[in-house]
């Protein structure tokens, strides 16, 4: 049976009718047509369904969707620094090469977002450690971890997040 | 995920309820049609697998008392709310400066995502990674009693040298289960019965010939409170894990090592194993060598031989019982060498 479940998805307040076995990221997906938070494992393993829940990234594969009643949620389709302008975490993963074929870096980027928030000044091994569940066959993680610490960079001379 | 009911009780009594009204309410918890689900993600993953196969899901993550949300440190020890997330334990500055133990073997637990949303009691029961438990189409006594067990014969290099049976050698895989071993925590439950309280090194069982009975639990039980002592022991205390890979997996071998030391001499210690064992495993043997000695190089190994002495490894994972052995001795020094 259906639920009616109401939550606040990139700033809007959404309701959905969904059932009690979707999870979060298949509602995003399908019911909410956000495609941008991607389908790994949909095991917990590879976090490219990360998206950030009340303030604390969270494995959306893994959260039922009728856990998130009530949740505020932030998805990739909510990051940029204005209209048609990307967020400077975006701006730093294309500056540095931090994404290849693309697919783990919606979920890194929200990663990457909550880690900054509160941690503007990480250091390398701080950053490794936050994105240690998000995994990426392509990079090698190097030019992710440039991208990353460009953006706390910025952050310092007072760009925002 | 097969479809199934749900319900969201507001207090712990009613909760215990539901699942104390259904006709399966004796079956050992793991087999219930009913299970509680707080963070979910070891429900939510093993739903999908077809591991968990619950009629009905009864959710515990909003109980509204504010106790199994709480950390409550006093000089007496440290009371942990079985709902607190594993990243809030982490996180708190009396665990860090107290408690150590604690604090690592969570940050080396799972990823940040997964510590975000599990709760401590839900960590504690969460079960095993064996892949012939976690894939439905081989045979698990664990999973299925009764079927058999594929991991005997298969491919067993992840699989436990401690408290194994001939039924089941599933090796249990949590971190944070070893710390509370060492640290002589006990847990409190609830049910309809009651409250009762029992040490943490009796709650697990080991597989025997019920690998599908893990606790002492009964499905219509709550973990509500994580108690730890204060000892003299707690703030030297450590956990080292060793993976296949830094980040992000689960232990080979992992050592907790709580220690005592007066002049150089152990006065007390307790030790659990974890990656190794069947269930979170106390090394008793280990802690009787060492107790009123030394504690050096040859005594950490003399304390490592008798950790082992009853391991029993299959074909693929007998360099578990040399690694266990080497964890354990770098593990020890590492304790002792710790400024507290």
């Amino acid at each position: 049976m259906k639920r009616l479940v109401s939550m606040t998805v990139n700033g809007e307040e959404i309701e959905l009718a969904i059932p009690p076995y979707r999870t979060l990221l298949d509602v995003l997906r399908n019911e909410g047509r956000l495609t941008g938070t991607k389908k790994g494992c949909d095991v917990g393993d590879c976090g490219a369904c990360t998206v950030i829940m009340d303030g604390s990234p969270v494995n959306s594969c893994l959260v039922l969707g009728i856990e998130a009643e009530g949740a505020t949620i932030e998805t990739i389709e909510g990051q940029h620094a204005g209209p048609d302008l990307p967020h400077l975490i975006q701006e730093k993963f294309m500056d540095h090469g931090g994404a290849q074929c693309g697919f783990c870096t919606p979920g890194i980027i929200m990663m990457t977002k909550a880690l900054l928030k509160e941690n503007p000044n990480p250091t390398e091994s701080e950053v490794r450690f936050a994105i240690a569940g998000n995994i990426c066959r392509c990079t090698g993680y190097a030019k992710i971890v440039d991208a990353v610490l460009a953006a706390a960079e910025d952050l310092r001379k007072g760009r925002t997040l | 995920m097969r479809p199934f009911g749900f319900e969201r009780p507001e207090t712990l009594e009613r909760a215990a309820g539901i699942v104390a009204a259904r006709e399966d309410r004796a079956a050992p918890p793991p087999l219930s049609s009913a299970q509680f689900i707080a963070g979910g993600t070891n429900m939510a993953d093993y739903m999908k697998l077809g591991v968990m196969r619950p009629n009905l899901l009864v959710d515990i993550g909003r109980l509204a008392d504010p106790g199994l949300r709480r950390i409550a440190a006093s000089p007496d020890g440290i009371r942990l709310g079985a709902l607190v997330r594993m990243s809030e334990a982490e996180e708190n500055a009396d665990i860090r400066i107290g408690y150590p133990v604690i604090a690592e073997s969570l940050q080396q637990a799972a990823s940040q995502q997964i510590r975000n949303m599990a709760s401590l009691g839900g960590n504690i029961l969460q079960r095993t990674r064996c892949e012939y438990f976690r894939d439905i189409s081989w045979a698990c006594n664990k999973r299925d009693p009764g079927s058999g067990c594929a991991a005997m014969d298969g491919f067993n290099r992840q699989h436990a040298v401690l408290g194994v049976s001939d039924r089941c050698i599933a090796t249990y895989h949590g971190d944070f289960a070893q710390a509370l071993i060492a640290l002589d925590a006990s847990v409190e439950t609830q049910s309809p019965r009651g409250g009762r309280t029992m040490a943490f090194s009796e709650l697990h069982r080991l597989p025997g010939e019920t690998p599908h009975v893990e606790t002492q639990l009964m499905a219509d039980e709550l973990i509500t409170l994580i108690d730890i002592p204060a000892k003299p022991w707690a703030r030297r205390s450590h956990y080292l894990k060793i993976r296949d890979r830094q980040s992000y997996a689960f232990a080979v071998a992992s050592v907790a090592v709580v220690l005592d030391l007066e002049d150089g001499a152990v006065r007390d210690v307790r030790i659990a194993l974890g990656g190794l064992a069947t269930v979170p495993w106390r090394a008793q043997e280990a802690e009787d060598e060492l107790k009123g000695g030394p504690l050096d190089e040859r005594t950490a190994g003399r304390a490592a031989e008798a950790a082992f002495a009853g391991a029993m490894p299959r074909e693929h994972n007998a360099f578990k019982i040399s690694l266990g052995r080497q964890a354990l001795v770098r593990a020890l020094l590492e304790t002792r060498d710790m400024r507290v």
